[in-house]
Order: structure tokens, then C-alpha cells, then sequence
């Protein structure tokens, strides 16, 4: 099957200091590599999810796909066609066929325009002005569920949900191909991240879309997405079908990532795996592998050498960077792990 | 009902802090919102109690109003504010800024404005002390044992370092260490793990467990994530639209949630999910507006349950278990039936 | 599929009827500054329709006696050569709007644009032109102004043109930084990802922005400006007798306080009112425009 976005090999460093204080101070690379040779691809209408905690780099991906960052090396293909190195103008026909939502649901919508004029907005920038743009903004209002007289309301009268909806359906004005979710859920409250979640899959299941979500949330990852990779200080860790990934993590950060968002019970809780230390600085990267200053089961050979991508035994789709890899023994499915622990259930 | 759980027995003696019957306003050019009503709330000595709520639930303006940290629009209507007996709201100004950072201290959700930019942390930290005797290198040895103790590495060299030059995960920590100094007896937590990613929120939460049975303080832990309530608290109060409308020890509010809008905010909970769905579930329709005057129960435009009393009727505090409260009709009508 | 296009010729991008109507709703509630927005109106006014008010020919002299006190024939008496001093006053107020609106327009229009090429424009580029701000700023303004007027000789067009060049900077810094902080907005990221070209984000999401600032500045810039020029025409720098002009009338009265008091009212009054107007009004919009305070709507 082809793949509707193939990335592969991409590298994108930012500057930390300007080229005169670099070479007064004599540092030879005044860069941080916040993505080191990352490759992946998305087939028409499939979900993918960037897993990562902050400074992962899963952002800096999605900006560099949209165009508004510079890559350094690699190439990123859309439909067949490399769109990495085009342009302005040349990629615009590129940027009608995919949409970008960002973070921040209200700061993500231009605070002088009313809804409406928001979501005809992409109209408008491609020249498709006869359209009639009372009624799309009606049919995009529908389509996210909200009433047909929020067109004339301001960004500050929305509440989080309600502008996280608008972002929606401007993300959808042009029908594209693919839709980029920079954490779609961020800073909403729980009973309205499910609705947006819904929102996002019973659209997908309507229009087909391919949809790429970033997020540090597993537990948005779970029910939304086929394959998923987690990424730490740049590079995929892990990759594989979001299934496999849940039921066997094989790579150590996956477990904690995955146990550090447990289920609400005082009970089951008690086995949050706790890492040491923070993320280290991209800055001075750790030898080996790059995990194993926060790893528990880091041994020698993980300070000295790089583990190269293993493919499992038992998914060839699913690849992990560990010496260790966790297997099934030491690796509980996180739901068995807990029932070990759980205290006495009352009821 | 059940009664054998295993919590341990409440003291007999008086709670640290008490909040009777809070109710609170904020003026604003559009009329008077409600941001508080009727709470009342216990936090027992060494003990810690966790406040969850959406937003706008008034959760943080609790928080605030304990602290006495409200912008000049709030307007506390009713209501008192017992602090180790004495009343918060009645105290004189002077009187009630000398129990902060001594008595009582806060930790903020984001720990950079908390502290301040241009100054280091060694000197924040001694500053903080001055309620308490010693000198100057005394207070400073504190303060170094106090971040070895948060697990600042290297403190001798960092305590020189100024806010901005430390990551997310140890500014807060930074901010715990200095909360933690003067020994409160009561630490207000507003939301302190909420700008933090998931692995560091972990090791927050289980920093400041320790530190709470360490010290032996009492912390009242505001927050929306439900999993760090569980994993923290021994008493949790649930609001909504500023009301509490569920209070009680930890594992009744998680096992047995008696207020329908716990039991919805507990499904909504992804963690809770186990199957692969397509549907998550969610609670229908928007907080309600807190302006002007509402009749009936706060939560019935959006419970499945709702039924003719909730329009007319603001439902008082049921007693469920022990020390498991609710205000919800539906409890009230149970216990008729089975009368 | 979208492409079912129903044609109809009615859209209109004009979307901020409803911000207008919030504003207007806002402003009316604002004692001073509709008490600002009036006499302003009123100042003027006066001024533009001004050759149909005035009863006498402000120029001509020995119309009336010299120094005469108010009557029906001279309702504001008139000056030392015998000049109507209403005619006077109510021609008077031409010049400083005049020289207000034409030099503050001209510096907002330049300022502006340097300032959203500074914002939005390559580093070098912002570097170059706050250095050419900063040079600018660096001249003390009345030494600038002299030197000015020196060299392109004492007129009118000289005086626009020192203020103009001596006020663009502010302007140009105050869009510049508003740009450089909306630069970096997500919905100017959400713009670009979109394919949205630079000219357009400039002039529909940065520009209604900017602009409401910089409106407010350049009100309470006017009764400075008009100042200015008062007193540069008290010094003889400005306009040249015996063009009407409040700053001159305001002159002349100094001169003759001892014989009336009526040609120092006739030209010290309107300086203050068109002062206050300004300044009410500008302080009007910096209150409706404060971001803090349109949170709360």
C-alpha cells in the first residue's frame, strides 16, 4: 500500500548561539539536534501517534512536516512527492491537502476574527472566494457539534472545548488528507477530552483522513491510534502497532511511560515506576544508549554502546533500541501488573 | 454499607483547619459570580486532602482564599476559616501574614513565576526563614539539607544558581524545599504537578509523600488529575461549579463514588479504559454560569439522573458511610425507599 | 465532497462589526473620554468649516478699534492691530491640526511599516532599522528642530516635517515589539501552516492588533504636537504674522495682558480644550484596549 506521508532519515537541529559568540567561545557545534534520523510513514486513513515527554523532539517533527522549520538532512515525501525542500508558494497546493492542529485551543485562534471568519479562513488563503462562506462555516459549525450561532462569537467566549472544536473544523474547511493533532487534548478537562476524542475518531471514520497525533498522553493514544512511536531525545525508542506496544512494551521507558498513567485507584497506584532523574540536555547527549542514565535496568555495555533498532521476534513491525529489552516475564501487560499489587477490592 | 474499611480511625482531637459554610463572590462588570458555596471542608492534622474538580470548579480559588492570596474582587460572603482554632477570615492582617511561611505555605503550579527571576536560590531560601532564629550560615546549612533533601544533586554548587537555570522538575523541587523549610504545619499544594511531564509528576508525588510523613505536616492537594489524588491523598473532596459535592476518605470517593458527577468524572478517567474504543466516555453539556442566584442542584444539567427535586431543591449533605458525605437527592430517596 | 459551490456574490470578510459595536458599547460608558471624543469633534469641526463662522476677515487690520473689549460686533474684542480676535481664534485652530494630523499621519504610515518590517522581517533587517530608530532618538528633538528649521528655513512644512521624523521611531519601536510578540503567536503558526503568504498575516491577523496601541498614542501624541507648534510660533519659528494661529494670538496676548485680557483667553482656551479632548480620548481607548481589561467581556 503507499504511503500517504513517508519521512525518512530527518535530522533538524536548532541554533544555540549565534555563528560570532560560537566561534569567540570557540564551541564547535553550537546546535542542539532535537531530531537525530527519524523515519516513519502514514497510509491513507491511518492514525499514528508521536509518543514523547517534553524536549522529545515529537513537536519539532510536525512543524518541520507543515513547513514552518527547516529540516537539515532527510527528506519528506507527501503522496509520492518531496515537499521538504519546496517553498512559499510551491508547497502551498501541499499545505491544502494537510491541516495542523496546535496545542493551545483558544491561543491557536486569531483573537480579532469571529468563528466564522476562523473557519472559512483556509478558503479564503487558497483563493476560493466565491465560495459561499456563511454557509461552510454552517456545515463545518455541524460538523464539530456546535450550534449555528457561535459563528458570530470571539475566541474569549469560547470555553477550551468549544475553540478545541473550531480548530477541528477549520483543520477539516478543505477536506484534506491528512490532519496533524499537536496534543489535542492539552489542557482540557478529562470529560471534555473524550469529546474531542470522539470528535476526532467519528470524523476520521466519516471522511477517512489520515491523522498524525503528537502527544505525551498514552491514555490518548490508546483508543485513537494503530501504530504509535515513542520518542526519546530525538530518536524513535519504540515503534509498533499501538496494541502490541500496550499488551508487550519492549523498551524501558515505554513500561514507566506507560505506568505513569495508571488508573485512578488508591489501591492499584503503588507501581508507578519511578525513573531517576530528569530528560538530560540534548545539549550533552549520554553515551551508549541514550536511556540509560535514568534506565533500572541499565548495565555496563548500555553507557558504551548505541543499540541498534531489534525487530521483535514475534511482530517483524515492531522494532525497539534496547540491549534489554523487556520480555514477557518481566514485562506484565500493565493491567495484570497492577491487579499483582492491588490491595483488598471493597465492595 | 460498608464500614470495614481500612482507613484508619479519625483523631478525636480538633482538625488543623476547618472551613465552615465558605461562601465567596467575585465582582465583575457582567454581575457577581458565585465562585464558592456553602463548602465546608476538614483537613485533620497529618493528614492530606485532595480537592478535585474540573475547571472552574473553584478548586484553586479554595486554595487561594485559605491562603489569603485573593485578588481585591473576591468577596468572602459567609463563613469562617478555623486554622488551629482561630479564624483566618476574622484575624487581623498583620496577624494572618505572619502564620504564611511559618505556619502555612503554598506551592504553585508553575514554578517558575513562583519564585523570584532575579535573585538565587540561596538567597530566597534564607530569606524565607526569617521567622525563625540563627544565623545567617545556620539558615543556610538548612537550606542546603533541605535541597539534598528534595533531591537537588549537588547542592553545595547549585544553591548559588538563580531560577531560569534549572529545569521544570527541580524548579519545582526547588519550590517544595522552600515550602518545606519553615516546617508548616499546613502546606497548600495549587495544581504542582500539573506543568510537569508524567514520569517527573511520579516523582513529585512520591517526594512529596515522604516529605509529608517526614515532617508530618498536613497538605491540602489541589488537583485535577485523579490519579495523583489517589496515589496522595487520604481524603478527597470532589467539586464541581463550586460546590463540594463529595467528600469522604480516599478509597470510598474511588471505590464507592456515591455523587453521579464523581462517578462521571471517574469513567471519563482514559486510565480507567482498558478496551480499545472508539467512544470515550464523557459528561454531556458545559459547567453551568455561576452568575446570579441558581435554584435546585448545580450538577443537574448535566446528570443523567436527575429527577423533579433536583430543579427545585439545593440537596444538603447526606451522610453516606462514617465520614462519607454527598449532596445528591438520589441518596436521600435510597435511604426512604429503604425505610 | 466540498466543491458543491452555491454562488452567491455576499461574502463579506468584514468581520469586525461585532468587536466595533462591543467597542462603541464600551466607549460610551467612558464619562471623559466621550467628553474627549466630542470636543475633539467640535475642535474640528471649527476647523474645517471654520471660513464660514468667522464674522470678519482675520487678516485685515484697523477693522475695529485696537484692543477693544467683547461686543456684538467683535464677540471676543480684538487684538493690538485691530484684528477681529474671533476670526482669529476660529481660523487659528487650522494650523495646529494641521501640522498635528499632517505630521503624526505621516509618521504613523512610515513608523508602521518600518515597524512591522523590524517585527516580522530577517534579524538583520530588525537590527538595521533599530539602530536607524535609535540614531534618530538620539538627537535631542528641540536642537534637532532648530537645525531643521535652520536649514529648510522657518515654515510650516518644516515644523511637520521635525515632528514627523522626530516621532516615527516611537511608533515604529511600539509596532515593532507588538509584531515580534504576536511573531511568535500559535495562530500565526496555524496561519503559515495553512499557506498563508506574509502580506496577508501582516494585514488580517497583526495589523488590527497593532494598531489598537498605536492609535492610542498618537491621540495623546496631538495635544503635544499642537504645543509644539504653539510654541514654536511664540518663538517665531513657525507660522510667520499675520497667519492666524493660536500660538500666535496666544504671543500677541502676553504682550498686551496689561491693557486685556481677552486675546491671551481667546488664544490659551482652545489650546486647552483640544488638549484635554486629545488626551481624554486617548486615554479613553488605552483603557478599552488594555488587554487585561477586554478579558473580562
Amino acid at each position: 500500500m503507499s504511503a500517504l506521508l513517508r519521512v525518512e532519515d530527518l535530522r533538524v537541529r536548532f541554533r544555540t548561539m549565534g555563528p560570532l559568540k560560537a566561534l569567540a567561545t570557540g564551541t564547535k557545534a553550537p546546535f542542539i539536534d532535537a531530531v537525530c534520523g527519524v523515519s516513519f510513514e502514514i497510509r491513507k486513513g491511518e492514525t499514528l501517534a508521536l509518543v514523547g515527554e517534553s524536549g522529545s523532539g515529537k513537536s519539532t517533527i510536525a512543524r518541520t512536516i507543515i513547513g514552518l522549520q527547516r529540516a537539515v538532512s532527510g527528506s519528506i515525501s507527501f503522496d509520492g512527492q518531496e515537499i521538504e525542500e519546496l517553498s512559499g508558494a510551491e508547497r502551498k497546493p501541499y499545505l491544502r491537502r494537510m491541516a495542523m492542529m496546535f496545542q493551545d485551543p483558544i491561543g491557536s485562534l486569531s483573537p480579532r476574527l469571529t468563528v466564522r471568519s476562523l473557519l472559512t479562513e483556509p478558503f479564503r488563503i487558497h483563493g476560493l472566494k466565491r465560495r459561499d462562506a456563511g454557509g461552510e462555516a454552517e456545515r463545518l459549525l455541524r460538523m464539530v457539534g456546535l450550534p449555528a450561532d457561535f459563528a458570530r462569537r470571539y475566541p474569549h467566549q469560547l470555553s477550551g472545548g468549544q475553540a478545541r472544536r473550531v480548530g477541528i473544523g477549520r483543520a477539516l474547511a478543505l477536506n484534506p488528507d491528512l490532519i496533524i493533532a499537536d496534543e489535542p487534548t492539552a489542557g482540557l478537562d478529562v470529560s471534555v477530552q473524550g469529546e474531542v476524542l470522539n470528535l476526532l475518531a467519528r470524523i476520521q471514520d466519516e471522511l477517512g483522513m489520515a491523522i498524525l497525533i503528537i502527544t505525551h498522553n498514552l491514555n490518548v493514544v490508546r483508543h485513537m491510534t494503530d501504530r504509535m512511536a515513542i520518542m526519546y531525545l530525538g530518536r524513535f525508542i519504540e515503534v509498533g502497532s499501538t496494541e502490541r506496544i500496550f499488551e508487550h512494551p519492549r523498551h524501558p521507558y515505554t513500561e514507566a511511560l506507560l505506568a505513569a498513567n495508571p488508573e485512578p485507584d488508591p489501591d492499584a497506584v503503588l507501581n508507578r515506576i519511578e525513573l531517576k532523574g530528569e530528560v538530560p540536555s540534548p545539549m550533552s547527549r549520554p553515551s551508549g544508549c541514550e536511556f540509560h542514565t535514568r534506565c533500572r535496568y541499565s548495565q555496563d555495555i548500555c553507557s558504551r554502546v548505541f543499540p541498534e533498532p531489534t525487530a521483535s521476534r514475534e511482530d517483524a513491525h515492531h522494532s525497539f533500541k534496547c540491549h534489554f529489552p523487556l520480555e514477557r516475564e518481566t514485562a506484565m501487560p500493565i493491567e495484570q501488573r497492577r491487579l499483582s499489587v492491588a490491595g483488598p477490592t471493597l465492595k | 454499607m460498608r464500614h470495614d474499611d481500612p482507613r484508619p480511625p479519625l483523631s478525636s482531637s480538633r482538625p488543623l483547619l476547618e472551613i465552615r459554610d465558605l461562601n465567596l463572590d467575585f465582582g465583575t462588570p457582567r454581575g457577581r459570580i458565585h465562585a464558592l458555596r456553602n463548602v465546608s471542608l476538614d483537613v485533620p492534622a497529618g493528614q492530606v486532602v485532595g480537592i478535585v474538580g474540573e475547571s472552574g470548579s473553584g478548586k484553586s480559588t479554595l486554595a487561594y482564599t485559605v491562603m489569603g492570596l485573593l485578588p481585591e474582587s473576591a468577596d468572602v460572603k459567609a463563613g469562617s476559616i478555623l486554622f488551629e482554632g482561630k479564624d483566618l477570615l476574622k484575624m487581623p492582617a498583620p496577624a494572618r501574614r505572619s502564620l504564611l511561611g511559618d505556619r502555612l505555605s503554598m506551592i504553585f503550579q508553575d514554578p517558575m513565576t513562583a519564585l523570584n527571576p532575579v535573585r538565587t536560590i540561596e538567597s530566597q531560601m534564607i530569606d524565607i526563614q526569617h521567622h525563625e532564629q540563627g544565623s545567617r550560615s545556620e539558615k543556610r546549612t538548612r537550606a542546603l539539607e533541605m535541597l539534598h533533601r528534595v533531591g537537588i544533586p549537588d547542592p553545595q554548587s547549585r544553591i548559588g544558581a538563580y531560577p531560569h537555570q534549572f529545569s521544570g522538575g527541580m524548579r519545582q523541587r526547588v519550590c517544595i524545599a522552600m515550602a518545606l523549610l519553615v516546617k508548616p504545619a499546613l502546606l497548600v499544594a495549587d495544581e504542582p504537578t500539573t506543568a510537569l511531564d508524567a514520569t517527573l509528576e511520579v516523582q513529585i508525588i512520591h517526594l512529596l509523600k515522604d516529605l509529608q510523613k517526614e515532617i508530618g505536616c498536613s497538605i491540602l492537594f489541589v488537583s485535577h488529575h485523579l490519579g495523583a489524588v489517589a496515589e496522595l491523598c487520604d481524603r478527597v473532596a470532589v467539586m464541581f461549579a463550586g460546590e463540594v459535592v463529595e467528600e469522604g476518605a480516599v478509597r470510598d470517593i474511588f471505590h464507592n463514588p456515591a455523587h453521579p458527577y464523581t462517578r462521571a468524572l471517574l469513567e471519563c478517567d482514559p486510565g480507567r479504559i482498558k478496551k480499545s474504543t472508539r467512544t470515550l466516555p464523557t459528561i454531556p453539556g458545559e459547567v453551568p454560569s455561576l452568575l446570579g442566584s441558581k435554584e435546585g442542584c448545580i450538577f443537574r444539567t448535566r446528570c443523567p439522573q436527575a429527577f423533579n427535586r433536583c430543579l427545585q431543591e439545593n440537596p444538603v449533605e447526606y451522610r453516606i458511610g462514617v465520614d462519607h458525605v454527598a449532596r445528591c437527592h438520589l441518596l436521600d430517596e435510597e435511604r426512604l425507599v429503604s425505610a | 465532497m466540498v466543491g458543491v459551490e452555491v454562488m452567491r456574490p455576499k461574502l463579506s470578510d468584514a468581520t469586525d462589526t461585532g468587536a466595533f459595536r462591543t467597542f462603541l458599547g464600551q466607549f460610551r460608558k467612558n464619562r471623559l473620554g466621550m467628553l474627549g471624543a466630542v470636543l475633539v469633534i467640535l475642535i474640528a469641526a471649527i476647523a474645517i468649516f471654520a471660513p464660514l463662522m468667522i464674522t470678519h476677515d482675520p487678516i485685515r487690520i484697523m477693522v475695529g478699534p485696537r484692543l477693544a473689549a467683547p461686543s456684538l460686533d467683535f464677540l471676543l474684542g480684538t487684538d493690538q492691530l485691530g484684528r477681529d480676535t474671533f476670526s482669529r481664534t476660529i481660523m487659528g485652530g487650522r494650523i495646529p491640526l494641521l501640522v498635528a494630523f499632517a505630521s503624526l499621519g505621516s509618521s504613523l504610515a512610515v513608523g508602521l511599516v518600518l515597524g512591522l518590517i523590524a517585527g516580522f522581517g530577517p534579524r538583520w533587517l530588525d537590527n538595521l532599522l533599530l539602530l536607524l530608530f535609535d540614531t534618530i532618538r538620539s538627537f535631542p528633538s528641540i536642537i534637532f528642530a532648530l537645525a531643521m528649521i535652520a536649514l529648510l528655513g522657518p515654515s510650516l512644512a518644516s515644523v511637520i516635517l521635525v515632528i514627523a521624523i522626530t516621532s516615527m521611531p516611537i511608533y515604529a519601536r511600539v509596532v515593532r515589539t507588538q509584531t515580534e510578540a504576536l511573531r511568535s503567536s500559535e495562530y500565526i503558526a496555524v496561519e503559515r501552516s495553512m499557506g498563508a503568504g506574509t502580506t496577508r498575516i501582516l494585514a488580517v491577523h497583526v495589523l488590527p492588533n497593532v494598531f489598537g496601541p498605536l492609535l492610542i498614542l498618537v491621540s495623546m501624541d496631538v495635544p503635544a504636537v499642537i504645543a509644539i507648534e504653539a510654541g514654536l510660533s511664540f518663538l517665531g519659528m513657525g507660522v510667520r504674522p499675520p497667519t492666524p494661529d493660536w500660538g500666535a494670538i496666544l504671543n500677541d496676548g502676553y504682550s498686551y495682558i496689561n491693557q486685556t485680557p481677552w486675546l491671551v483667553i481667546a488664544g490659551g482656551i482652545p489650546i486647552v480644550l483640544a488638549t484635554l479632548g486629545f488626551t481624554f480620548l486617548g486615554e479613553a481607548l488605552r483603557d478599552i484596549f488594555d488587554p487585561k481589561l477586554r478579558k473580562d467581556l
